[in-house]
């Protein structure tokens, strides 16, 4: 037995971590890091509600996002090795070419 | 409290206090190796939860192949250390935006349900109901994310390539 809202307080715990690394992080590859913390705390509450319900639904769904986000991962990281590769810097603040 | 939830409240601890180190920690790598503690004990915690699929699908790809990713990622760019060269200058307003975020989250939970109503059943979720449930019902989003992947795969390949104009 565990009470539904230790998980969500877990959960929320982690999202509002990632937040505030997406905000305060300049290197690209810890922007990424900590957007996966997010879909880690999205999984957590998709875990929690499945085994709330009993349903299945919630962790076929966590699955689908688990990819996405190995997906998302191989993706982010090309792009940026390629700004690496033309720039020689990956902090997120001086990459603004397309800032007006 | 039963036991397993003292497990689980020790599981979420280590997993909260390691996501701190992963987003305050001045050397790159120490930030990835905080996030395998992350990731290791969410997985923990699915396991407990019972749903053990999902639980290993979790150590094994998080853990056995992004965090790999990403530790090739910093090892492949620059990876300086200190807080001036990993921060930016927002710090405060970012921890700002957390604190707040965090807040109306747990009011909201605490609004939703009473403290000790919904109570989870630990039964375990087998992994062939869920490769039933995938399947059976979700076979059109599966190929779509196998799609998703596929995709990903190319284009990764696509961008990293090294372009030899003549």
């Amino acid at each position: 037995m565990i009470r539904l809202p230790l998980v969500l307080f877990f959960s929320a715990a982690l999202f509002s971590i990632g937040v505030y690394g997406v905000l305060a992080r300049r290197n690209a590859v810890l922007v990424l890091m900590s957007i996966e913390l997010m879909l880690n705390a999205v999984n957590v509450n998709l875990i929690g509600f499945s085994q709330l319900w009993r349903d299945l639904t919630g962790q076929v769904f966590a699955l689908f996002v688990i990819a996405v986000a190995a997906a998302e991962v191989g993706i982010g990281l090309a792009i940026v090795m390629l700004i690496y590769r033309n720039r020689e810097t990956i902090n997120v603040d001086e990459v603004s070419l397309l800032k007006w | 409290m039963s036991s397993q939830e003292y497990a689980f409240v020790v599981l979420a601890l280590v997993g909260t206090v390691s996501a701190v180190r992963v987003v305050t920690a001045r050397n790159v790598i120490r930030a990835a190796l905080y996030l395998v503690a992350t990731l290791g004990s969410v997985g923990a915690a699915y396991l407990l939860l019972g749903a053990e699929f999902v639980g290993w699908v979790q150590i094994l790809i998080y853990v056995g192949a992004i965090v790999i990713l990403f530790l090739f990622g910093l090892m492949l760019t620059k990876a300086p250390i200190g807080r001036e060269a990993l921060d930016n200058r927002s710090r405060a307003v970012a921890a700002l935006v957390g604190l707040a975020i965090l807040a109306g989250l747990v009011f909201l939970i605490q609004n939703a349900f009473a403290w000790s109503d919904p109570k989870m059943e630990l039964a375990q979720a087998t992994s062939g109901a869920i490769g039933e449930s995938v399947f059976r019902h979700y076979v059109l989003p599966f190929e779509a994310v196998s799609f998703v992947l596929l995709a990903a795969l190319i284009g990764a390949v696509v961008l990293s390539r090294k372009d030899e104009r003549p």
